[in-house]
C-alpha cells in the first residue's frame, strides 16, 4: 500500500503541530503554485486530472466546480470548507482537523489562490469542540508562520481563514443552509438557483467544498493529478478515507484508495464484532440506502460500483450491523434523526419526516398495519424531488433502502408485534 | 421577452420572470402558498410544483426563472401528483376545523384542498397542537395549531414592516411562528399579516366569530383617516361595520392597510355615538327633533349675525370631513356673511396665506416617492402620520434610495437613514437652512450632499412642520433646497381631505379670520364640524376658553363627546361609512365613495344638514340634491392638477434668527391612534401600545437637571393649565425638549403643541 | 448586560466577519453566555440582540434552532449522549441505563441538587468512538462502559 496521503503526519506524538508537517513535506505545493505562479488554469487543470470528487457526499467533480466561480471579478469572494460532519457514521473530517490540520489549511490556500479569493471559513460541527480549538490554533499557528494572511511566502497573496462553530443542526452540513449558518441566521436552506458560485456568502460567490477535499489538494498539486487519479479507479480517483462504525471489533477511520473491496475494509476494521455475521452494511452515511452483507462483500469502494450495487458511497462511512441487529429499530432510529434534523421550511420535509417517523414508530411497538409498508413507500416519493434541499431525499433513501431488502423482517415485525431477531 | 408554453399556451414573459409570474400574468392559475407577489420568495411551501419539461423532478413555479423555450405543465400527471401530496402533508396536521374557522370561506387551504387534497385521510397518528399566543389586541393568533409555516407573516415584518416581530422558532415539525417572549406585535402595519395568513391561524381580532365571511355585503370606500387616500372594502353585516380590508391599488396602497384603516372602524360602534339630535335648554340637554334643533341653529346663527354681526361667527372643522360638507360649510358661513371658515385646526403659522400659488399638496404622485433615490423627509412623525408612504420609501431605501431626516425627534423609522439632524423645534428652521446653504457650497456633504447626488430627490414636510410656527419659512427653505436637487417638494397632507379642503376654499378669504386667529380673539358663536376642540386644536387650552365663553356652539358630530358642556346644540352627523363624499389625497387624487351603511339611529349626513340650515337661513345655492351635485359644483370643470402648486415666492433674505427659547420647547406629536374622532373611539387600537396614555418624555440628561427618573410622576404646565403624568427617558430627544402628545385628553388641558412648558416633580 | 468577559470573547469573533456583518457572530455569543452561566435566559438574547444590532426575534430563532443552546437550566453538568445508529449500535442503550442507576434520571431530566442533566443528542461526528457522550457541549468521552462512566462522573463529582 502507498505512504499516507491524508494522515501523512500520523506516526507523529503530536501529528498537528506546523514542525511536523513541515517535516513531511508540509506548504510545498502552497510554495510550488505560487513561486511558480502556476496559474489558476492549470490548478484546476490538475484537479480536474486528479479525479478527485467532493468528499461530503454528492461526488461533484471538483475541478469542474472551481471553474464555476466567476474569473476577472472585482468583488469580494468567499472560500468555505464543510467541516460540519453530522451524517451519521462519518466521523473523516474530525480527524483531519485533529491531526492534519495544516493539510487543510494548505488545500484551502491553494484553492483561494486559484480562485483569487482572500477570505475564507471554515465551519466546524458543534460536538467537535477540540476539533476546532485544534484548528483555531493551527490557523494562528499558520498565520504567525506567514501560512495565513497578507504576504504569503513572502508574495503579494493574500488570504485568510477563520473557523465558525456550528451548534447542533445536521442541516447545516448541506451547503447553503450553512452559508446561512455563517451569516448568523437559522440554517435553513436556500433555494438554488442562484448557485453559490454566483450568490453565496453574504450574497457573494462562493466555492464549498468538503474538509476532505481541501486536504487531498496540496497531494495533488505536489504530486500531479494523473497520480492522484492512478491511485484509485476509474471515475473515483484518488485515495478516501472510509469510517467504519458499528459491529466491528476495531472502528476506526481508514485512508485507502478508492476501489478497496468492503472486504478488505472490513478485515482492517477488525471483522465483525464477537465474530458476529455480517447482516447489512450502510456504506455511505446514513442517508445511502443499505444493502446485506452478502452484497456488500462483493462490493468495491467506489463511486460506480456502489451505485451498481443499489446503493451510493455518500461520505464513505461504512455503518455494518451484524446479525443481532434489529433493522426496524435501526430504521426507527434513523427516521428519527432525519424527523429532528428537519429544518421545518419544506412541507413535505417537515410533515413527512414525522409522518415516516411514527409509522414505524409504531411497527417498532408491535402497532404496526399490514398496509404502513406500502404508505411509507408512498410517502417516500411524496418527500424525495419535492423538496428545496436533498434532505428530504435522505430521509426517504433509508426508508427505501430498507424496505427493499430487509422487507420480510417488517412485515414479522406487524405480524407477531415483536423482532425476528 | 422569453417565449415559454403553460399547458399548451405560447405565452411572453419578461426576462427574469418567475414561471408563477408569467402563468399569473397569462392567466393560468397555480396553486400557491408561501408565493405572495409583495414578498421575497421563500419556496418552501411546495404548493406549486409543476412539471417543467426536461428537469428531471416537479419544481416549484414560484422560484423557477423562465428559460426561453421552457414548456411547463401544471396538470401533467407527474404535476398533480406533486400537488396532491404536498397537499397531503399541509392537511396531516392541520385542524379540521372549518365550520368554526374565522378563516372559513376565504381559505387558500380550504378552496385548494377541495381542488387537490385527496378522499380520506391516510394520516392516523395524533396531530400536532401548537400552543395559542397573545400578541396584542389586533392579530390573533389564538389558533396557531393552523399555521402551515408558509412565513408570509414573518416575511411581511421582515421586509415591509421592516420590524422582525414575528419569527419562526424552533425547527422542523416543532417549528413555531411567535414572538420574542411573548411580546405583543406593535407595527402599525400589523394588520396585513392576517390578510396575508392564508389560512385562519392569524384572524383579526375584533372580528373574530362575529360574521362568516358568506354573510358580509361589501361596499368600497376610501380611508378618512391619513392622506393616501387607501381603498376600503367596508364589510358589513346588519347594517353594521364589521371589518374592513384593503382594495388593492397598486399606485395608493398597493395591497396594504395601515391598522389606523382597518380597525378604525370599531369607533363606529361606540356606544359615546350621537343619535339624536340635543338642545340645551335651561342647562340641560334635551332630545329633540331635527327640525327643531335646525331651526334652533339657525335662529341662533340669525340672531349673531344680525345683532354682532356675521364676523362674529367662526366655523371650524376637521380635514377629514368630506369635500361634499367643507363646500357647504364655506358656502353657509359666506352666505351669512363671514369669512371665518377654516380646517386647518392644528396650524400655527399662517403668514404664508393667500402667497402660495395653489393647494398644498404631495408636489408628486405617491408612486414618485417610492420611484425616488434621494429624500429628504422634514419635521414628520413618518411612520406613525403616514404608515404606508413610511412603507413605500422603506421599500425604496432597500432598493438603494438614501433618505435623510430633519426633525425634533429620532424615532426609529425602521430603515436605513442616511443622514439626521435632530433638533429642537426652535432650531429647526436653522437645521434646514444649513443644508440649503450646504447645497450652494462646492463639496457638499450630509444631508446637502446625498441630496445632490440624486437623479428623482423628493424633499417632503410633513405634520409638524406644516404645524410648526415657523413653518412658512420652513417650506420656502424645503422648496429652496428641493430646487438646488432639481428635485421635487411636496407636504406630506395631515389628513384625508387636507386637499379637498383647499380647493373648496375652506379657508378664510383676506377678511376672515383663520383657525388660529378665531380662537385667539374669541367668536360669539362657532360652527364646528366634526371637531373636538380640546383635541383637534393647536392650542386646546385656547380653543376651549373660547368655546366656553361663546354664546352659541353649534357641534356637528357623530360623537357625544365634551361639547356637551359647552355647546348649545348637538347635531348627530353620519362618519364616512354612513355617509356619500370625496376626499382627495395628498396626491390629488378626487376619490368618492358611498354610505356602507345605513346613518345610526337618527344620524344624517352633514351636508344634508347644511343644506337644511342653508335652507332654513334662506341663502341661495342650497338644494342639491345628492352628494354628488355638491361634489360637482365644486369640481365639474375644474383641473384639479392645475390647482395643485406649493410654489410660494421664496424670501430673498429668509428668516429672522430662530426664535429663542429659554427653558423647555414642547414637542408634541400626535400620535397614531389620537388622530381622529373615530380612531379615539376605536376601543382595539386604543389597547395597542400606540394608545398608551402620553408620558412625558426627555432627555435623560434634562431629566437628571429636574432630579426626575423614568417614572416618576411629574407636573407638566402651560398657561394655566397643567397635568400630572408619568416620566420617561429617551436620550434620542434633543435637550431642552420636552416630548408630550396632543390630541389626547390626558394633555387636553394644556397649551399650544408648540412653545415652553414646565416640567417638575409632582 | 453581558459580561465583560463574553463581550471581550464577542469582539475577538467579530474580527473574522466583515464590519457590516455582526450577525454572523450570534452563534459564538450565545454559546459563550450558556459556556458562562450554563445557559441562555431570554435577557441574554435581548443583549446579544442590542450587541450585534440584530432583531431581537431574530436571536430567538437562531437560540431555537440549534440544539446545542440549553434555554433553560439543564444542570451543571449536562451530559448529552448520542444515541443515534451506531452509537445505538455499540450500546447507547446501555450508557443511558447506567447514567440512570447512577443519577436517578433519564433523559431531558436534571437531578435535584441541579448537579447533572442528561439530554440527547444527535451525530456528534465522532461515530467510530461510539457510544459517546458530551460535557456541557466541551469534552466528549468515547467508547464509554460503566467503568468509564462512572470515572468521568467521579471527575464531575470533585468539581
Ligand atoms: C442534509 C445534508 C447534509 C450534508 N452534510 C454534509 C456534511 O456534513 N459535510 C459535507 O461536507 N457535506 C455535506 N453535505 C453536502 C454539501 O451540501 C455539499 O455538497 C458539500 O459540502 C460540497 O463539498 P464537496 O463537493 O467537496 O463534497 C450535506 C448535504 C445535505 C443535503
Ligand atoms: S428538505 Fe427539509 S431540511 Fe431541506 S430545506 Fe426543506 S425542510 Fe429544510
Ligand atoms: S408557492 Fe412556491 S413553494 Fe410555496
Amino acid at each position: 500500500m502507498n505512504a499516507p496521503i491524508l494522515f501523512n503526519t500520523l506516526h507523529f506524538d503530536q501529528p498537528w503541530t506546523l514542525e511536523n508537517y513541515l517535516k513531511v513535506g508540509g506548504y510545498q505545493a502552497l510554495r510550488k503554485v505560487l513561486t511558480e505562479k502556476m496559474s489558476p488554469d492549470a490548478i484546476i487543470a490538475e484537479v480536474k486530472a486528479s479525479g478527485l470528487r467532493g468528499r461530503g457526499g454528492a461526488g461533484f467533480p471538483t475541478g469542474l466546480k472551481w471553474s464555476f466561480m466567476p474569473k476577472n471579478y472585482d468583488g469580494v469572494k468567499y472560500l468555505v470548507c464543510n467541516s460540519d460532519e453530522g451524517e451519521p457514521g462519518t466521523c473523516k473530517d474530525r480527524d483531519i482537523l485533529r491531526y492534519n490540520p495544516h493539510m487543510l489549511i494548505e488545500g484551502m490556500a491553494i484553492a483561494a489562490y486559484c480562485m483569487d479569493v482572500k477570505t475564507g471559513y471554515n465551519y466546524v460541527h458543534g460536538e467537535i469542540f477540540e476539533a476546532y480549538e485544534r484548528m483555531e490554533a493551527a490557523c494562528e499557528e499558520a498565520r504567525k508562520a506567514g501560512y495565513l494572511g497578507k504576504g504569503i511566502l513572502g508574495t503579494n497573496f493574500e488570504f485568510d481563514l477563520h473557523n465558525h462553530m456550528g451548534y447542533g443542526a445536521y442541516v447545516c452540513g448541506e451547503e447553503t443552509a450553512l452559508l446561512e449558518s455563517i451569516e448568523g441566521k437559522k440554517g435553513q436552506p436556500r433555494f438554488k438557483p442562484p448557485f453559490p458560485a454566483s450568490y453565496g456568502l453574504y450574497g457573494k460567490p462562493t466555492t464549498i467544498n468538503n474538509t476532505e477535499t481541501f486536504a487531498s489538494i496540496p497531494w495533488i498539486i505536489a504530486n500531479g493529478g494523473k497520480k492522484f487519479a492512478d491511485i484509485g479507479v476509474a471515475n473515483s480517483g484518488g485515495v478516501k478515507l472510509f469510517s467504519v462504525s458499528g459491529h466491528v471489533n476495531k472502528p476506526g477511520n481508514f485512508e485507502l484508495p478508492m476501489g478497496t473491496p468492503f472486504r478488505k475494509l472490513l478485515e482492517l476494521a477488525g471483522g465483525v464484532r464477537h465474530g458476529h455475521k455480517l447482516k447489512a452494511v450502510i456504506p455511505g452515511g446514513s442517508s445511502m440506502p443499505v444493502l446485506p452483507g452478502e452484497i456488500m462483500m462483493e462490493v468495491n469502494m467506489d463511486y460506480d460500483s456502489l451505485q451498481k450495487a443499489g446503493s451510493y458511497l455518500g461520505s464513505g462511512a461504512v455503518i455494518v450491523m451484524d446479525e443481532t441487529t434489529c433493522m426496524v429499530k435501526a430504521l426507527e432510529r434513523l427516521s428519527y434523526f432525519y424527523y429532528e434534523e428537519s429544518c421545518g421550511q419544506c412541507t413535505p420535509c417537515r410533515e413527512g419526516t414525522g409522518w415516516l417517523y411514527r409509522i414505524i414508530h409504531r411497527i417498532e411497538h408491535g402497532e404496526g398495519k399490514p398496509e404502513d409498508l406500502d404508505l411509507l413507500l408512498s410517502l417516500c416519493d411524496n418527500i424525495a424531488g419535492r423538496t428545496i434541499c436533498a434532505l428530504g431525499d435522505a430521509a426517504a433513501w433509508p426508508v427505501q433502502g430498507m424496505l427493499k431488502h430487509f422487507r420480510k423482517e417488517f412485515e414479522y415485525h406487524i405480524e407477531h408485534k415483536r423482532c425476528l431477531v | 421577452m422569453i417565449n415559454i408554453e403553460i399547458d399548451g399556451k405560447q405565452i411572453q414573459a419578461e426576462n427574469g420572470a418567475t414561471v408563477i409570474e408569467a402563468a399569473h400574468s397569462a392567466g393560468i392559475a397555480i396553486p400557491h402558498f408561501c408565493y405572495h407577489k409583495k414578498l421575497s420568495i421563500a419556496a418552501n411551501c411546495r404548493m406549486c410544483l409543476v412539471q417543467v419539461e426536461k428537469a428531471p423532478k416537479p419544481l416549484p413555479a414560484c422560484a423557477t426563472p423562465v428559460t426561453e423555450g421552457m414548456k411547463v405543465h401544471t396538470h401533467s400527471e407527474q404535476a398533480v401528483k406533486a400537488q396532491q401530496g404536498v397537499m397531503e402533508f399541509l392537511l396531516v396536521n392541520h385542524p379540521l376545523d372549518c365550520p368554526i374557522c374565522d378563516q372559513g370561506g376565504e381559505c387558500m387551504l380550504q378552496d385548494m384542498s377541495v381542488g387537490y387534497g385527496g378522499g380520506h385521510s391516510r394520516y392516523h397518528e395524533e396531530k400536532r397542537t401548537v400552543l395559542a399566543k397573545d400578541i396584542g389586541p389586533l392579530v390573533s393568533a389564538e389558533e396557531m395549531s393552523r399555521c402551515i409555516n408558509c412565513t408570509r407573516c414573518v416575511r411581511f415584518g421582515q421586509e415591509i414592516a421592516g420590524q422582525m416581530e414575528l419569527g419562526q422558532a424552533f425547527r422542523g415539525e416543532h417549528a413555531e411562528i411567535m414572538s420574542f417572549v411573548s411580546g405583543t406585535v406593535n407595527s402599525e402595519l400589523s394588520g396585513n399579516m392576517i390578510d396575508l395568513c392564508p389560512v385562519g391561524a392569524l384572524t383579526s381580532k375584533p372580528f373574530r366569530y362575529k360574521a362568516r365571511s358568506w354573510e358580509l355585503s361589501r361596499r368600497r370606500s376610501v380611508s378618512a383617516h391619513d392622506s393616501l387616500g387607501s381603498g376600503l372594502a367596508v364589510h358589513t353585516k346588519n347594517n353594521r361595520v364589521l371589518r374592513v380590508l384593503p382594495i388593492e391599488n397598486e399606485d395608493i396602497n398597493e395591497c396594504w392597510l395601515s391598522d389606523r384603516d382597518r380597525f378604525a372602524y370599531e369607533g363606529l360602534n361606540s356606544a359615546e355615538r350621537l343619535t339624536k339630535p340635543m338642545i340645551k335648554q335651561d342647562g340641560k340637554w334635551q332630545e329633540v327633533e331635527w327640525q327643531v334643533a335646525l331651526e334652533f341653529a339657525a335662529n341662533g346663527l340669525r340672531h349673531i349675525a344680525n345683532g354682532a354681526g356675521a364676523e362674529q361667527i367662526g366655523a371650524l372643522a376637521t380635514a377629514n370631513s368630506t369635500l361634499e360638507e367643507l363646500h357647504l360649510l364655506q358656502k353657509l358661513m359666506r352666505g351669512i356673511g363671514s369669512d371665518n371658515v377654516d380646517f386647518r385646526l392644528r396650524q400655527s403659522d399662517f403668514s404664508g396665506d393667500g402667497k402660495q400659488q395653489g393647494a398644498s399638496w404631495l408636489g408628486m404622485s405617491i408612486a414618485d416617492i417610492g420611484n425616488a433615490d434621494r429624500l429628504l423627509v422634514v419635521g414628520s412623525f413618518l411612520r406613525k402620520d403616514h404608515p404606508l408612504l413610511a412603507a413605500r420609501i422603506r421599500k425604496a431605501v432597500k432598493k438603494g434610495a438614501q433618505v435623510s431626516i430633519i426633525h425634533s425627534t429620532d424615532d426609529d423609522l425602521l430603515m436605513q437613514v442616511a443622514h439626521k439632524t435632530i433638533v429642537a423645534p426652535g432650531a429647526l428652521v436653522d437645521a434646514l437652512d444649513k443644508v440649503a446653504k450646504g447645497m450652494a457650497a462646492k463639496q457638499a456633504d450630509g444631508i446637502a450632499g446625498s441630496l445632490l447626488g440624486g437623479e428623482r430627490v423628493a424633499v417632503l414636510l410633513g405634520n409638524f412642520a406644516q404645524q410648526h410656527p415657523q413653518a412658512a419659512q420652513l417650506q420656502a427653505l424645503a422648496q429652496q433646497i428641493a430646487t438646488a436637487a432639481n428635485g421635487k417638494f411636496g407636504f406630506l397632507t395631515e389628513a384625508a381631505n387636507s386637499v379637498g379642503g383647499q380647493l373648496v376654499n375652506a379657508v378664510p378669504g383676506a377678511k376672515g379670520l383663520n383657525a388660529a386667529a378665531m380662537l385667539a380673539t374669541p367668536r360669539k358663536a362657532y360652527v364646528l364640524l366634526n371637531v373636538e376642540p380640546e383635541l383637534d386644536c393647536a392650542n386646546p387650552q385656547q380653543a376651549m376658553a373660547a368655546m366656553q365663553a361663546a354664546d352659541l356652539v353649534i357641534a356637528m358630530s357623530a360623537y357625544k363627546h365634551h361639547a356637551t358642556e359647552y355647546a348649545d346644540v348637538l347635531l348627530p352627523i353620519a362618519p364616512y361609512t354612513e355617509t356619500s363624499g370625496t376626499f382627495v389625497s395628498a396626491e390629488g387624487r378626487v376619490q368618492s365613495f358611498k354610505g356602507a351603511v345605513k346613518p345610526l339611529g337618527e344620524t344624517r349626513p352633514a351636508w344634508k344638514v347644511l343644506r337644511v340650515l342653508g335652507n332654513l337661513l334662506k341663502l341661495d345655492g342650497f338644494s342639491q340634491d345628492t352628494s354628488e351635485a355638491v361634489r360637482d359644483e365644486v369640481l365639474k370643470g375644474m383641473d384639479v392638477a392645475a390647482k395643485l402648486n406649493n410654489a410660494s415666492p421664496v424670501p430673498t433674505q429668509h428668516s429672522a434668527p430662530s426664535t429663542q427659547h429659554s427653558g423647555l420647547q414642547r414637542v408634541a406629536d400626535v400620535p397614531i391612534y389620537y388622530s381622529d374622532a373615530v380612531v379615539r373611539r376605536s376601543a382595539p387600537l386604543q389597547a395597542t401600545t400606540d394608545g398608551a396614555i402620553p408620558l412625558v418624555w426627555m432627555h435623560g440628561e434634562e431629566m437628571k437637571k429636574l432630579g426626575l427618573q423614568s417614572g416618576t410622576v411629574v407636573k407638566v404646565s402651560q398657561g394655566q393649565g397643567s397635568v400630572k403624568l408619568f416620566a420617561a427617558a429617551d436620550d434620542k430627544l434633543p435637550v431642552g425638549v420636552v416630548r408630550l402628545a396632543a390630541g389626547h385628553a390626558a394633555t387636553a388641558a394644556l397649551g399650544a403643541m408648540f412653545g415652553t412648558i414646565t416640567v417638575e416633580r409632582a | 448586560m453581558l459580561s465583560q468577559q463574553v463581550t471581550t470573547l464577542i469582539d475577538k469573533e467579530l474580527k473574522k466577519y466583515p464590519a457590516d456583518q455582526r450577525q454572523s457572530a450570534v452563534m459564538a455569543a450565545l454559546r459563550f453566555v450558556q459556556d458562562e452561566k450554563g445557559w441562555i435566559a431570554p435577557e441574554d438574547m435581548a443583549d446579544i440582540a442590542v450587541y450585534l444590532g440584530m432583531q431581537q426575534m431574530a436571536v430567538f430563532e437562531v437560540a431555537t434552532f440549534y440544539h446545542m443552546y440549553k434555554l433553560e437550566p439543564m444542570g451543571k453538568h449536562t451530559l448529552t449522549v448520542c444515541t443515534n445508529l451506531s452509537c445505538q449500535l455499540c450500546g447507547s442503550g446501555d450508557t443511558l441505563d447506567h447514567l440512570h442507576k447512577r443519577l436517578g434520571i433519564g433523559l431531558g431530566e436534571t437531578t435535584p441538587d441541579g448537579k447533572y442533566g442528561i439530554r440527547e443528542g444527535e451525530c456528534m461526528g465522532a461515530c467510530v468512538d461510539a457510544p459517546l457522550l458530551t460535557i456541557n457541549n466541551r469534552q466528549m468521552c468515547g467508547r464509554l462502559t460503566p467503568e468509564k462512566i462512572d470515572q468521568i462522573l467521579a471527575e464531575l463529582d470533585k468539581q
